[in-house]
């Protein structure tokens, strides 16, 4: 796969080499279907471009250890499922205290609990709203192909490296496990990636006062000023980083709303429903976090309704609601436990609704 | 050598005062383990991880860079910084709760993947941060605060052995328990730190010292009283000696 050319990859395998690609050479994994793919193409891919990888003994040793590459300023990645990112949490809060660069991607299952290992989107909050403890944010992306996917894990180390902040990839069993031709970009050149010299531990050569990295201070004033300043740049982040797409939405009197593999299922939705008179549209939030809520409350005006769609009992609806802002009614469906609303289902619902 | 010089404080050390108690063991073995950093001239290139306890602190005494880590996970994060930097030194300073209790499954397994890094246990037999709770390794009928009327085997099990756990695994390149209450015993283990961290630095495996210390604060007794109590009662449950010494002569 060293050419610009068009392959038939699976979602898993799609995100490791895009990682790969991305200049990351370093990922630490733990098994956990569905995605156990991802940490078997890193096993097998980084010893071809001089890379580490490693399995640990747990997910929580996992974030660790994340935290430690990290520290150093390279390029670091791990990809877990759900039950996996919640052992991750106490390395995740850890991460975004210290501010460090990383990518975790969670394929998502069905849960709570043990679950089952199908598609789902119920770790919506645990993603976006915090799922270890403390103020802090991830930025979050839900791809809705494999393409996409591709082109967030490379923006997922970038945006990581610009502003210190892990990143997550929150996709769904489906998208990890489906085949799709991709089309990967080259490789990235090592030598080109952002400088970390200024924070990173690498040891002082005895020419620099030390590096310390921590998310720790006693003082309750120098903590809270840690604090004020990831805030300050959680905010530059919500005001440059939103990525969404609108599908035919310049009319639409129904707009659904759907992110990673609903966002891409509602829009057949919203092409039957035209073909039935119903002029409904798509606005698919593609960064979960910072949400686009502004970008989003923009239709208040032109639509009747919102029409939320999840897997799951309905988590990023409280994000649309907080952008349509009590103006118009946001209506709402669901299915969980693995199961993956159909087409005909939500246009249904929809119909319904109508 | 003249007392002024042989007491300087080692470079490797940072200008910040300790924040331990009179009598605390914490004092000694920083210093011990700065003096190696020194003599080996490896201070440029090592990374130290802190625990969570009370050396919390400990990455602001070395003048190295360092991290401090989550509760008991300073062995995955030592992991992670070595593979990403295989040239650069890493070590970890952990006491008796953070490695033996809540992180047992990371230090065994750094220790098992013969981890090329080092690592300096404290075992107090008490979390002393916190405020004098039970440790994995407090001895059978001692009080603490979660053990008011002292440990008991049929409630709280047995004093863990760390040393002598890790010595069956294969990655463990130098392993020994310590301890710093003599003048012979603090050059004994000073031998030892710069045997676990030659372990790292011929690439050999994991290094390990465990050191019998001592927390007056938390026992209540005097730092005198502590150093004899750690006599009469530690050495007994925890023998001393090397566990594993697969570095060999070094100079």
């Amino acid at each position: 796969m060293e050419k610009a050319e068009k392959v038939m990859v699976k979602g898993t395998e799609a995100i490791g080499e895009a990682a790969v690609r991305a200049g990351c050479r370093l990922y630490f994994g733990y098994p956990i279907t569905p995605q156990s793919e991802l940490t078997e193409y890193m096993a097998r891919r980084l010893p071809e471009v001089n890379g580490t990888f490693l399995q640990a003994e747990s997910e929580v040793a996992v974030s660790n250890m994340i935290y430690g590459a990290a520290s150093t300023g390279k390029r670091v990645m791990t990809s877990t499922s759900s039950p996996g990112f919640s052992l991750m949490q106490e390395g995740v809060s850890y991460i975004a205290g210290a501010e460090l660069p990383c990518v975790f991607v969670n394929v998502v299952r069905g849960g709570p609990g043990l679950g089952d290992i199908q598609p789902a989107q119920s770790d919506y909050f645990q993603a976006t709203k915090g799922g270890g403890h403390g103020d802090y944010k991830l930025i979050v992306y839900g791809p809705e192909s494999l393409q996409e996917a591709v082109e967030l894990t490379i923006r997922a180390f970038d945006v990581a490296d610009k502003y210190r902040i892990p990143v997550l990839l929150l996709t769904d069993g489906l998208l990890g496990q489906m085949m799709e031709p991709v089309k990967f970009p080259s490789f990235k050149n090592l030598n080109t990636l952002p400088d970390h010299s200024d924070w990173a531990l690498t040891g002082t050569k005895m020419q620099r006062e030390p590096h310390r990295v921590t998310s720790f201070d006693l003082d309750p004033v120098k903590l809270e000023k840690m604090n004020i300043q990831r805030h300050e740049k959680y905010k530059t982040i919500v005001k440059e980083e939103k990525l969404f797409e609108e599908y035919k939405l310049n009319d639409a009197e129904v707009v659904l709303v759907a992110y990673g593999t609903m966002g891409r299922i509602v829009k057949s939705v919203a092409d039957t429903a035209r073909e039935k008179g119903v002029k409904a549209g798509v606005f698919r939030p593609i960064s979960l976090w910072p949400f686009p809520y502004e970008e989003l409350g923009r239709y208040t005006e032109n639509a009747k309704f919102f029409f939320t769609v999840e897997m799951s009992f309905g988590q990023m609806v409280e994000d649309v609601r907080l952008a349509v802002n009590g103006k118009k009614p946001v209506e709402f469906y669901g299915r969980t436990g693995g199961v993956v609303p159909t087409p005909g289902e939500v246009l249904a619902k929809l119909m319904e609704l109508v | 050598m003249a007392y002024a010089e042989r007491f300087k404080a080692p470079t490797s050390l940072s200008e910040k005062e300790f924040t331990y108690c009179p009598g605390c063991s914490h004092g000694i073995v920083h210093r011990l383990i700065a003096e190696v950093i020194d003599e080996l001239e490896i201070q440029g290139k090592t990374i130290m991880v802190a625990p969570v306890g009370c050396s919390v602190f400990a990455y602001e005494f070395f003048d190295v860079d360092g991290t401090v880590a989550a509760h008991g996970r300073a062995p995955a994060v030592a992991t992670g910084i070595k593979r990403a930097s295989p040239d650069n030194v890493v070590f970890t300073y952990q006491g008796d709760g953070d490695l033996a209790a809540i992180g047992t499954a990371e230090i065994i397994h750094a220790a098992n993947r013969g981890e090329r890094i080092t690592t300096i246990f404290i075992n107090n037999a008490i979390y002393g941060m916190t405020g004098g709770q039970m440790a994995p390794t407090t001895l059978l009928g001692m009080k603490t605060t979660t053990t008011p009327y002292g440990r008991r085997e049929n409630i709280e099990g047995y004093p863990i052995h760390v040393s002598e756990v890790l010595k069956e695994l294969s990655g463990v390149a130098f392993l020994a328990r310590t301890k710093v209450t003599t003048p012979q015993d603090v050059i004994k283990t000073k031998k030892y730190l710069k045997k676990a961290f030659y372990a790292q630095l011929n690439n050999i495996g994991f290094g390990l010292v465990e050191v019998l210390s001592t927390c007056p604060t938390n026992w209540g007794l005097t730092p005198i009283e502590s150093m004899k109590w750690l006599e009469d009662n530690m050495v007994k449950e925890f023998p001393l000696g090397v566990y594993v010494d697969k570095v060999g002569d070094v100079r």
